[in-house]
């Protein structure tokens, strides 16, 4: 016959206490990630809908990020064309643009001679007949004038342009910018998407395992009770759901991983042909490690987070009612 | 072991079920709690698992007075208590073996020591064979057995027992008494609830008898 325990059961040690808590921990994260996959069709469910709404301000984000990257390699294009007067014959424009070098705003500038000029005008084709007519070249000498990047803001932009209108050889000048801002400008819109998207469909994700877990907690209920009659803590009792919620964020989060992957394998497709039409190249940025982990943190703590809060709703711990 | 000083549980909705309960048991006592249905026999056992708190007066059990226990202790308390129900309250999707050990799994014991214990357990109420049946497979008396090992695998000082043999014949009521009987031997403080007047005379222990809430007799076994 077993002998019942001394009157006050032994406390055990620190290290002792610190050891049953990490194994109680491991196995319960990994016997609740059996149970998950215990219902694969509901719990499939759940993590699609998680990695559903991640993926959409994940995916915008990823637009945003190539789109920065697109207008990056167009600020390379000069901010301002200066277009001399016709007399300025190409020789002259040469000790011009060493004195405009010197400029503190400028750091760089392009001479676009007049036969250059001429025969890039005559590659684009088309134009053939129309130059033979002509006895003489009516293109001007360009300069192609890059401002330095401290000096590449709109309203620096036109003081420079100003200054360069009167100089005695400038006809006039054309900005490349105003299409620049604009599309400075739907790039912040779109970031604000990302996070308002993202403010709201995490919310959302919030509220699907909230809901899951709360069910989850109804449908075990005697068992809960019959714990707590045996001895179990509120903790005890509780990490199992919590547990749970982290297992539908990480999940959810690497379902949303994949789609925007996915999303952008498909569309990769597309974007060489449109860049190659530009004769250029443009490899589509997917979620970076950093961005990634981003993702998977934010969602497993969104997991956390709508359990807890079904938890703390549902659960009332050991207290005798 | 238990000690109770004019303790008093009133129910809002349904007043008094239990007035100026005054007892105590020593260690390794066995007590009968009998009285009709109503008396606040279930109450009282209540009161000593910590599944409610007294209205009023103080309950000591086990050196702890539950008056003052702090709530996230109270786990603690029912470890240092079995507990068996008439309707055994096993859960009906686990097997024998998971059953009995809950208690222990709660405590966060390993694997090997879980599975030597239950197996004590399961083999002093005689279902050691029957450890991967559910619960469903098994007869009342099995069940009740069941619920028996559940409550003595943590090896708790002080056994609670409401109507244990409620639903069971006399035989089988016989045998789990019997079972009792054998943990009061190692020391185990028992209070039994029931209303098997008969076997409560039989086996001549102690025994509290209530009456609507109140301790009308308390008569010493020899
Ligand atoms: N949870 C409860 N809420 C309200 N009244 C209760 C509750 N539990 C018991 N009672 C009342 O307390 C009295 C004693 O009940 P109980 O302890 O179950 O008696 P017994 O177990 O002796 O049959 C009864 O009048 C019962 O209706
Ligand atoms: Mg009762």
């Amino acid at each position: 016959m077993l002998k019942p325990h001394s009157r006050r059961r032994r406390l055990p040690k620190l290290a002792e206490q610190f050891q049953i808590w990490l194994g109680q921990h491991v196995q319960n994260a990994l016997a609740t990630l059996g149970r998950l996959f215990d219902t694969p069709v509901p719990t499939g469910m759940t993590v699609a809908v998680i990695g559903i709404s991640l993926a959409f301000p994940a995916a915008l984000y990823v637009v945003a990020d190539n789109l920065r990257t697109m207008a990056g390699n167009w600020d390379q294009t000069a901010a301002i064309s200066l277009f001399l007067r016709h007399d300025v014959a190409d020789e002259a424009a040469t000790p011009l643009a060493d004195q405009l070098r010197k400029w503190p705003e400028i750091a760089r500038v392009d001479i676009i001679s007049r036969d250059s000029a001429l025969n890039e005008f005559r590659a684009l084709g088309g134009f053939e007949e129309a130059l033979e007519q002509l006895k003489n070249n009516p293109l001007p000498v360009v300069l192609a004038i890059y401002p330095q990047a401290a000096f590449a803001l709109p309203a620096q932009l036109e003081t420079l342009q100003n200054k360069l209108l009167r100089l005695q050889e400038a006809d006039f000048a054309r900005m490349d910018t105003v299409w620049l801002q604009r599309f400075q400008a739907i790039l912040d819109l779109i970031q604000t998407g990302v996070v308002l998207l993202g403010g709201l469909l995490g919310m959302g994700v919030l509220l699907i395992v909230g809901n899951t877990i709360r069910l989850e907690i109804l449908n075990r209920r005697i068992e809960i009770e019959i714990m707590e009659l045996v001895g179990a803590t509120s903790a005890f009792i509780r990490r199992p759901f919590l547990y749970a919620g982290a297992w539908y964020g990480l999940l959810g989060g690497l379902t949303a991983w994949l789609l925007v992957t996915l999303a952008l394998i498909l569309l990769q497709g597309s974007v060489s042909r449109l860049a190659s039409l530009y004769r250029s190249e443009f490899p589509l940025a997917g979620l970076g490690v950093s961005e990634t982990l981003i993702v998977l943190s934010g969602s497993i703590a969104l997991g956390l987070i709508g359990s807890w809060i079904a938890v703390e709703r549902h659960l009332h711990g050991t207290e005798p009612n | 072991m238990i000690q109770f000083e004019h303790v008093f549980k009133r129910y809002p909705e349904r007043g008094e079920a239990l007035t100026n309960i005054s007892f105590e048991m020593k260690v390794g006592e066995m007590a009968f709690l009998t009285g009709p249905s109503g008396a606040g026999k279930s109450t009282l056992l209540r009161l000593i698992g910590l599944l409610e708190r007294p209205t009023r007066g103080d309950i000591v059990v086990n050196g702890r007075n539950l008056a003052t226990l702090p709530r996230d202790r109270i786990p603690y308390h029912r470890r240092d208590v079995g507990m068996i129900f008439q309707d055994h309250r096993l859960l009906p999707d686990r097997s024998v073996f998971d059953n009995v050990a809950l208690p222990l799994v709660v405590t966060g014991l390993g694997h090997k020591e879980v599975g030597r214990r239950v197996r004590a357990a399961l083999d002093q109420v005689g279902l050691l064979k029957r450890e991967r049946a559910i619960p469903v497979a098994l007869s009342g008396g099995e069940q009740q057995r069941v619920g028996i090992a559940r409550a003595v695998v943590g090896r708790p000082p002080v056994l609670l027992a409401d109507e244990p043999t409620g639903n069971l014949d006399p035989d089988l009521s016989k045998e789990i008494f019997q079972l009792f009987e054998r943990f009061q031997y190692v020391g185990v403080t028992l209070l039994i609830a029931t209303h098997d007047l008969a076997l409560v005379k039989s086996m001549h222990y102690r025994t509290f008898s209530l009456g609507e809430g109140r301790l009308v007799n308390d008569t010493r076994g020899w």
